[in-house]
């Protein structure tokens, strides 16, 4: 179903994080850039689609005015909100975001981190944009920060904190489908597995919590109002969001998941584990039950890797980009 | 990330060190007490309380170069002498065994069960001298009380962390290599098939719910591999079967610490990428490593007879070579410490380099290769 196309080099290998792997595709130029984290930098490369040109450049998780100290990112991400995209990166210290091409960095958020370091981490992680104007990150204490983004310009206000879940967030997401009619448009996941699905706007309102049982869920998604949650266990789980109903569960990988993610138009799902296997899989909804199918279509085997990054490149699935722990090439793969 | 990451690096890096000069010591035929001293007199520093109070504080990562330096005194903390080369390959294998460790433990909280099986190899090294074994045992409740609470996602983020610590080391092991666990590319070979982790189902069902929670279908799929159900847990107690092989000692007489040159080939330099920017951490990272090595002790050897160097190769002209051929990109480069400079900031160290200074010149051994400690700290 899928072939392996020509890798992209990148200038470091990528870390074991979860969902290490970023994309955006910029049609009007006919290039997409892709961002992997190496322990303190981004790497980031901008490819054209004919596959002759490749730049590449390197972000530092420097706090602006300290120039002392360096600290881990925890993840970059790209997002895309309808008037402008911004590339968010999160670390030990806090949170950067960028213009999307990374030339120039438009806002710092510091953590509160304190003197000497205590045995609970500080870091962010778990970024997603979600409606008009709001980008939010999780942050290692479970709080949500939600920045408020204007269409232009880097005057970017912190709106609201979020304290609903009590373990680091994991991942976040909002709904990728465009449909307007689902009421959730946001998920949030935590290191005990807990989901929080909600309904943003000048006050983001909790719609509904669906408990862990313990384990983390290390990458997760909404489509078309179903959550689909990856966990340390390998399996994946779809929730009705608003109602917490268990539509599916799969036994999907042998080790920890690390990756998801949806091609919204086809509902092709993407997971990647530390099993060294991607998988695609086929979501479909059936209106009249009002509950979501789940079918395998496909298998890939990246040898000998731990996969930390899978992500579609295109909204109907077409390509998807695979990176792993220590691996210095971001893997592409095409259908045929 | 995790500020908890420390005490399970030293202590099984540690672990690996202790095989590896068990087996050299064996097999340079060393008189059985020294060899023994030498094994006590280095449990006996790992353990010290002094330093273990250190190590357990919540803290960062060292650097690589930062925590070879610890490793370092470590292995000199008795009559026995390393020469450079020889030093190097030590540390080469101790890493590159507990990266392949951390990256094949099944679960990220199987690490424990690999430091335990480090601590059980400890503590039968020492089985017959009561006082370091106690010493030993207070750690190992140490590390029960302070490890086994985590979540699952508190380990993952450890793990991770020891990813990132060993992110980008490609050295070839001949143990491995035989073994067919490390490709020649220097990547350690992952299974797709055997038994899943604890608490992981083999990959291959889907199960799908009704809204009022009955199972509607349940389909197959295939699952590209050849796994098995999960094996029993491994023991979280002082006592018990770990079950994990992962930490054992995996040197034996038939299986001797190699002492080809594959891990250091100029071959395997390409793999390896080292970050050559200057850290800017390094002024805060020393004073936290003089912290901890103030608690380091160095025993002297009493009599100056008793010192010897062990060889990690088969001929000393071949540990030579070795020096020579070591790639720069591998090179350890042991922290450079100024001890003239920044005296403040750098006093404690200053003072730890300067008991060392002594114990090396009593020690006629330690300077016939003209390569001891304190000679790599100064030539860098």
């Amino acid at each position: 179903m899928y072939h392996k196309e020509k890798s992209i080099q990148i200038k470091n290998s990528a870390s074991a994080l979860y969902n290490n792997l970023g994309v955006l595709r910029i049609a009007p130029r006919r290039l997409t850039y892709f961002t992997v984290v190496h322990a303190n930098v981004v790497n980031m490369v901008s490819a054209s689609w004919d596959g002759l040109n490749y730049s590449h450049r390197q972000l530092q998780s420097k706090e602006p005015n300290v120039a002392t100290s360096t600290s881990l990112i925890m993840q970059a991400a790209f997002c895309v909100l309808p008037s402008r995209d911004l590339l968010v990166v999160t670390s030990q210290k806090g949170i950067q975001m960028y213009e999307s091409d990374g030339s120039i960095m438009v806002y710092w958020h510091a953590l509160d981190t304190p003197e000497t370091p205590t045995a609970q981490a500080v870091f962010a992680r778990g970024i997603s944009a979600v409606w008009e104007n709001y980008i939010c990150v999780g942050v290692s204490s479970g709080a949500i920060l939600v920045f408020d983004v204007p269409s232009k310009g880097s005057n970017i206000t912190l709106s609201e904190v979020l304290e609903e879940h009590k373990e680091s967030i994991t991942d976040m997401a909002s709904e990728c489908s465009g449909s307007q009619e689902c009421i959730a448009d946001l998920v949030s996941a935590d290191d005990g597995g807990n989901l929080c699905v909600w309904k943003s706007g000048e006050e983001f309102q909790l719609l509904n919590k669906i408990p862990g049982f313990d384990m983390s869920c290390s990458s997760v998604k909404l489509w078309k109002g179903t959550v689909v949650a990856g966990y340390g266990t390998g399996q994946i789980r779809l929730y009705e969001a608003v109602t917490g109903i268990l539509h599916a569960e799969v036994n999907a990988h042998a080790r920890w998941i690390y990756s998801l993610d949806i091609a919204p138009f086809s509902g092709l799902l993407l997971t990647a584990a530390e099993d060294s296997l991607v998988r695609v899989w086929h979501l479909t909804m059936t209106p009249e039950t009002n509950s979501v199918e789940i079918a395998h279509l496909h298998n890939e085997c990246v040898t000998d890797t731990q996969i930390c990054g899978a992500r579609f490149c295109d909204s109907d699935g077409y390509a998807f980009a695979v990176t792993g722990y220590d691996l210095s090439e971001i893997i592409r793969y095409t259908q045929t | 990330m995790s500020s908890r990451t420390l005490p399970l690096l030293f202590i099984n890096l540690g672990g690996e060190m202790l095989y590896i000069l068990d087996q050299r010591l064996r097999a340079q035929n060393i008189p059985a007490d020294k060899a023994k001293k030498v094994m006590n007199d280095i449990i006996t520093t790992m353990f010290n309380k002094k330093f273990l109070e250190e190590l357990f504080k919540p803290q960062e990562l060292y650097s690589k170069k930062a925590l070879r330096t610890v490793f370092d005194r470590l292995a000199h903390a008795s009559i026995m002498r390393l020469n450079q080369a020889s030093m190097d390959k030590l540390y080469d294998l101790m890493t590159m065994a507990f990266k392949y460790q951390v990256l094949l433990c099944p679960r990220p909280k199987d690490i424990l069960l690999v430091s335990f099986n480090h601590m059980d190899a400890i503590k039968d090294f020492v089985k017959d001298t009561p006082s370091i074994l106690s010493q030993v045992d207070e750690t190992y409740q140490q590390l029960i009380e302070m490890y086994t609470p985590l979540s699952s996602g508190d380990f993952q983020l450890i793990r991770q962390t020891l990813l990132i610590f060993f992110q980008d080391m490609h050295i070839r092991v001949s143990i491995f290599l035989k073994d067919k666990v490390q490709n020649s590319n220097g990547r350690f070979v992952l299974p797709t098939s055997g038994p899943v982790p604890h608490g992981t189902q083999a990959p291959g069902l889907i199960r799908m719910f009704g809204c009022n929670g009955e199972e509607t279908s349940r389909l197959q799929f295939s699952n590209g591999g050849n796994y098995t159900s999960a094996i029993r847990e491994g023991s979280f107690e002082l006592f018990g079967d770990r079950v994990t092989k992962l930490g054992t000692n995996m040197y034996s007489v038939s299986r001797p610490v190699e002492t080809h040159m594959s891990g250091t080939s100029k071959n395997s330099a390409q793999h390896t990428k080292v970050n050559t920017a200057p850290n800017p951490l390094a002024k805060e990272e020393l004073n936290l490593l003089a912290k901890l090595m103030g608690g380091l002790e160095v025993q002297k050897p009493g009599n100056t007879d008793s010192g010897f160097r062990v060889n990690l190769f088969a001929t000393d002209e071949e540990e030579e070579e070795a020096l020579i051929s070591r790639p720069d990109e591998l090179s350890y480069g042991v922290i450079k410490i100024q001890a003239t400079k920044d005296q403040q900031a750098n006093a404690e160290l200053a003072k730890i380099m300067g008991e060392f200074t002594e114990s090396g010149d009593q020690s006629p051994s330690a300077s016939s290769k003209g390569d001891d400690l304190l000679a790599m700290m100064d030539g860098l």
